[in-house]
């Protein structure tokens, strides 16, 4: 090779023709995730069956699972759109009420014993996943009323607007029974005989589809635009990006999933009361977020792990959660502003395919030592 | 066509000094405006600014700073709603259109500061650009349907075409803020260019460029121009670069064009030295 080879081009490396770099073909790379997909699923489900992992021990898996969801679809509105929205729980909470009353009125419609759902018929299994799809409907309309207006706005004022209509929707959710006199959500006693309907299989299902259609999504023409108004609106709005659009799209998405890991919160912990959607709930959420780094997938299903766990295992130590909260937030902005993976998204067919090309960082490093001294700083 | 009874078209004038009568007679200018005039305040930014502008012509905007030359870009384009006159886009009206409904009728612009999508890579930049003529569906996209493949692969293929006119297929996948000044603002052009405009604004291509960069943008400019056959409408202050490729200049002073005509008419017309140079004073 005597021609001068480009150092920033893909993958950085400063030897061999662009086009020797061996790569994985687009069927192989989705076969590969799905088959580890399935893997976890199942090993998963087989240690819960076979007792490796106790029922309260699966009960908290079925928790991340949950808080996993929230934490991508709200990254969707703050790390990929770029918006600080505050107002996820109040998603969660139409979704979840959604879900669990559609549940509840339509099992009942078919006679449908709250002991199926534990055991699995091809009856119930199709209304939880009716309920989830409806959960999910809920909240996205909620997200299309309060996003049309609340988008017009940036920024605190964004915020305040969404939490703002969080806690409407948390007090409509308290008193409508009592202004509409019918039975509806049982307002402050809380919406009891949900069917305990979630499983592992079900929430990592979830989780997976949910993680693939966000990915998905960002990685089109529709993410682009989505991508595009978050680094720069004005030249997004020139360049022909339907601004109002992809806003309120990423908004309608996010809740919508939102509204999905409601459903499966409902059926995990079988009563719903306005009171578990406030406001600490919410910046739950966005903490979650905002400490795996905004805009990196991976980054908000690990805080969200780890945050869900922790509390768990220091259960003598949960009152003062919300110190220890305000102290890594505060710890992670001085030390490491754009989050603890930052905008860094893991691809498990990048991975293969560096091993493949023999590309890892040590002999990175020396190519592009090597490549330096012919052509100088390579702008990284 | 549905849009018919929106179409207004105007005849070319053959007096209009800026055109090219056997190019441009009897077509309809591709970007007119017609007594555009914006207020702020109690202040006239912009007053009476005229232009009909040929199918493949090059015009420079040239003023001292604060002329309002950039305001005129930002009224074309619909990023100010002008308080007078209309703007016209192939002979439709831009009135009460978007910022971004404008760009797809036509018009693309790049920024003075640029404005890039700077954490995302060269190849996606130009990707949004070409967004507006991308057809698959949010479903289709999200279920991966054979659909979002076939059109991800030819608009990629595109892409690459079109950073191929500028020598920057080897960047495609940097991310656009990490790339060197002059990339960007090439970079810029570019992605209006994947808008597919019938008119590109450039404010200030030139700026920050040095003598031998600023040739090669000449050189790019034109090819842009004779490659896909579109009109160019654009800012400067290096005067090497607007007296080089522009076949007519407009000279704007406090928001209002004081002279008008071929590089070497401007360059003798005691208004514009007036302007730039203050008038001589008579002792």
């Amino acid at each position: 090779m005597t021609e001068k080879r480009p150092i920033i081009s893909a993958g950085g490396r400063g030897q061999g023709a662009p086009d020797a770099r061996r790569t994985l073909p687009m069927p192989v790379r989705y076969a590969i995730n799905a088959v580890l997909v399935l893997v976890i699923l199942v090993v998963g489900e087989l240690m819960i069956d076979g007792g490796a992992i106790t029922r309260y021990q699966s009960t908290v898996l079925e928790q991340v699972g949950i808080y996993i969801i929230l934490a991508v679809s709200l990254n969707i509105a703050t790390g990929y759109l770029g918006q600080l929205p505050l107002g996820h729980a109040g998603f969660m909470s139409v979704g979840a009420y959604g879900c669990s009353i559609f549940v509840i009125h339509m099992s009942e419609a078919l006679g449908v014993g709250a002991r199926d759902f534990v055991t699995g018929t091809p009856v119930t299994a199709a209304l939880v996943l009716g309920g989830l799809i409806v959960g999910g409907i809920c909240a996205a309309v909620a997200g299309l009323i309060i996003g049309i207006p609340a988008l017009r706005l940036k920024g605190d004022y964004l915020a305040i607007i969404t939490l703002a209509f969080a806690e409407i929707i948390r007090v409509v959710m308290l008193n409508i029974d009592g202004v509409l006199g019918i039975e509806l959500t049982g307002g402050a006693a809380g919406l009891t005989g949900i069917p305990s309907y979630s499983s592992f299989l079900l929430v990592f299902g979830c989780v997976a589809l949910v993680c693939f259609l966000t990915h998905t999504m960002m990685k089109s023409r529709h993410g682009r635009a989505i991508l595009a108004i978050r680094d720069n609106e004005i030249a997004a709005e020139a360049t022909g990006v339907n601004t109002t659009y992809y806003k309120t799209l990423a908004f309608v998405v996010s809740a919508f999933f939102a509204g999905v890991a409601g459903g499966l919160y409902a059926g995990c912990i079988g009563v719903l009361q306005p009171a578990y959607f406030g406001f600490m709930k919410s910046i739950e959420i966005l903490v979650m977020v905002v400490l795996g780094g905004m805009g990196s997938m991976l980054g908000s299903a690990l805080s969200a792990t780890v945050l869900t766990i922790l509390p768990e295992a220091l259960r003598a130590f949960s009152e003062y959660r919300m110190i220890a909260y305000a102290v890594v937030l505060i710890l992670v902005m001085i030390f490491r502003p754009q989050g603890l993976l930052g905008s860094y998204d893991f691809s498990l067919s990048r991975v293969i395919e560096r091993v493949m090309n023999r590309d890892f960082p040590w002999t990175r490093r020396a190519a592009r030592a090597d490549a330096g001294k012919e052509v100088g700083d390579d702008g990284r | 066509m549905a849009d018919r009874k929106r179409h207004r078209p105007v005849l070319v004038q053959v007096e209009t000094p800026n055109l090219i009568p056997e190019r441009d007679l009897g077509t309809i200018p591709v970007l007119q405006a017609e007594h555009l005039g914006i207020d702020f305040g109690g202040l006239t930014a912009v007053d009476d600014f005229n232009i009909a502008m040929g199918r493949t012509e090059i015009s420079g905007l040239i003023g001292p700073n604060g002329a309002g030359k950039t305001t005129i870009f930002n009224l074309l384009t619909n990023v100010y709603q002008p308080t007078r006159g209309t703007v016209l886009v192939d002979g439709y009206d831009t009135a009460g259109k978007s910022v971004a409904e404008v760009n797809r009728m036509g018009i693309a612009r790049t920024f003075q500061n640029i404005r890039l999508f700077s954490k995302m890579t060269v190849e996606e930049n130009v990707l949004v650009g070409f967004g507006n003529t991308m057809r698959t569906h949010l479903i289709a996209d999200m279920l991966r349907l054979p659909s979002h493949w076939r059109q991800e692969a030819e608009y990629r293929e595109r892409a690459l075409e079109l950073l191929d006119i500028f020598d920057m297929r080897r960047y495609a996948d940097t991310l656009a803020g990490n790339l060197p000044y002059g990339a960007q603002r090439r970079l810029e052009i570019l992605r209006a260019l994947a808008t597919g405009p019938k008119v590109l604004l450039l404010d200030e291509p030139a700026a920050g460029m040095n003598p031998a960069e600023t040739e090669e943008l000449m050189e790019n400019i034109l090819k842009i121009r004779d490659e896909l056959q579109i009109a160019i409408l654009l800012i400067e202050h290096d005067m090497s670069l607007v007296m080089g490729v522009c076949e007519v200049v407009g000279v704007l002073d406090y928001g209002k064009i004081i002279a008008k005509g071929t590089p070497e008419q401007i360059q003798n017309d005691p208004r514009v030295i007036e302007a730039y140079l203050g008038k001589q004073e008579v002792r």
